[in-house]
């Protein structure tokens, strides 16, 4: 099912909006496999390098708005890390638009479903990621 | 330079430091060296061509050094952030330090060159200097030189990067980066590199290949500027040892100028300043979240 997208979320917001979008059995985009974490502070860069040196082809990292962090702080520091990831994968030659940031609190079911369909069609105007770093794989995964 | 040997051996006649740490005119122009005898003090030199940011002998990983005891360090005002740095993250304490502050006018490009400062064979870096005069010194040593010439081959290379699309920058960036034998010179000479264990290095889980793959190479390279964000001091170790000629200082400089302006900071050598990454304003801009 192309395109194969990845979703970084926090505990206390993002996921329990996605909750609430399927619960709500608001129609969305099949492609996104959400991943839960504590806190939007504990998505390391490395886990979006390494979704796409696997083969996926967009990654999503929503947590709380700024204020909500269940933490109190814990998406301000997260915010200044995705801003400098978010320029250097750009200056790596990632198109930007291929990780989408997002806030999207407990009772943003809706949100959820645009951010999910927006990346989605977005992912797919832009093709599979990567197809070269794919091939050059020599080894067992 | 009279004034610096004269220093180094009151410092250590007096038994103030253990060992002094300089710059020496090697057989291959110049090159660090760590002086322990009053009587090797007239090695000691600086001039245009000490390049090497010697802040990168104070790291902690370095434990031979440290182990010959309280050091005085022969700093320029670029390699005072660094020394700044360490000292900020709590990775060297100030009062194991004499820092020998000393004015410079600008280095050159190449350490084992010899030619007069023009804007061709000055360092990137020294374009625009701040710091020509340490802040953070014990002892401050010479004239204040002329401002350096301006070296734009780095800002230019940086534009038109910039200028490209992102599927030639991956093109670029993937030639460059599959050029890697992650001989990990860079981390090894970088003075804000002083992690105990490196994620690099770990196996379990393995977050990076180990092997020089462009898989591999392009998450390191990625992981190691990452890291350095907020760090970065401009001083271009990692460029400089690398065996292949990456041009590394680009990253770095690119992620410099990135937080620089998104978070109001510059590179200071106020060990009391915050790090870029350990702080946040709640008013951050978020442009690029939705």
């Amino acid at each position: 099912m192309f395109p194969k997208i990845v979703a970084f979320v926090c505990n206390c917001c993002t996921y329990t909006g996605a909750d609430l979008a399927g619960t709500s059995r608001l129609k969305m985009a099949p492609n996104v496999r959400v991943i839960r974490l504590t806190c939007s502070s504990r998505v390391n860069p490395l886990f979006i390098i390494k979704a796409f040196e696997r083969g996926t082809d967009g990654v999503i990292v929503s947590g709380c708005h700024t204020g909500d962090c269940h933490y109190s702080t814990g998406n301000y520091y997260a915010r200044r890390r995705f801003a400098v990831l978010h320029d250097l994968l750009d200056f790596m030659g990632v198109e930007p638009n291929r990780v989408t940031f997002s806030w999207v609190s407990a009772s943003e079911g809706n949100k959820w479903q645009e951010v999910v369909n927006e990346t989605t069609e977005r992912i797919m105007k832009l093709g599979p990621a990567h197809p070269v770093e794919a091939q050059q794989e020599g080894e067992a995964q | 330079m009279k004034e610096l040997q004269e220093l180094a051996r009151k410092l250590l006649t007096e038994g103030t430091v253990k060992v002094v740490i300089g710059y020496e005119q090697g057989p291959r122009g110049v090159r660090p060296v760590f002086v322990t005898d009053a009587a090797d003090c007239e090695k000691l030199i600086f001039d245009r061509r000490c390049v090497t940011n010697l802040a990168t002998y104070l790291n902690p990983r370095r434990k031979p050094i440290a182990q010959l005891g309280k050091a005085a360090i022969v700093v320029k005002g670029c390699d005072a952030r660094s020394v700044a740095g360490l000292i900020r993250e709590k990775q060297v304490e100030r009062d194991s330090l004499a820092i020998i502050g000393v004015r410079c006018g600008g280095v050159l490009e190449d350490p084992e060159g010899d030619a007069e400062l023009t804007s061709e064979t000055v360092s990137v870096r020294c374009g625009g200097c701040e710091v020509r005069e340490p802040k953070l010194h014990d002892y401050l040593l010479g004239e204040l030189p002329p401002e350096p010439p301006v070296n734009p081959r780095r800002n230019e290379q940086i534009a038109a990067l910039m200028k490209m699309s992102p599927a030639e920058r991956r093109k670029y960036w993937d030639e460059q980066l599959s050029r890697c034998i992650r001989c990990h010179a860079c981390r090894e000479a970088c003075p804000m590199c002083f992690c105990v264990q490196c994620t690099a290095d770990k196996s379990q889980p393995q977050w990076i290949d180990t092997s020089a793959t462009l898989r591999g190479n392009r998450a390191w390279q990625t992981m190691r500027v990452l890291h350095q964000a907020g760090r970065y001091v401009d001083c271009l170790e990692c460029e400089r040892a690398c065996p292949e000629h990456i041009p590394l200082g680009l990253l770095a400089r690119f992620v410099a100028d990135s937080v620089e302006p998104r978070f109001d900071y510059v590179a200071s050598d106020d060990p009391a300043a915050c790090t870029p990454m350990g702080v946040f304003r709640t008013d951050d801009e978020e442009e690029f979240i939705r």
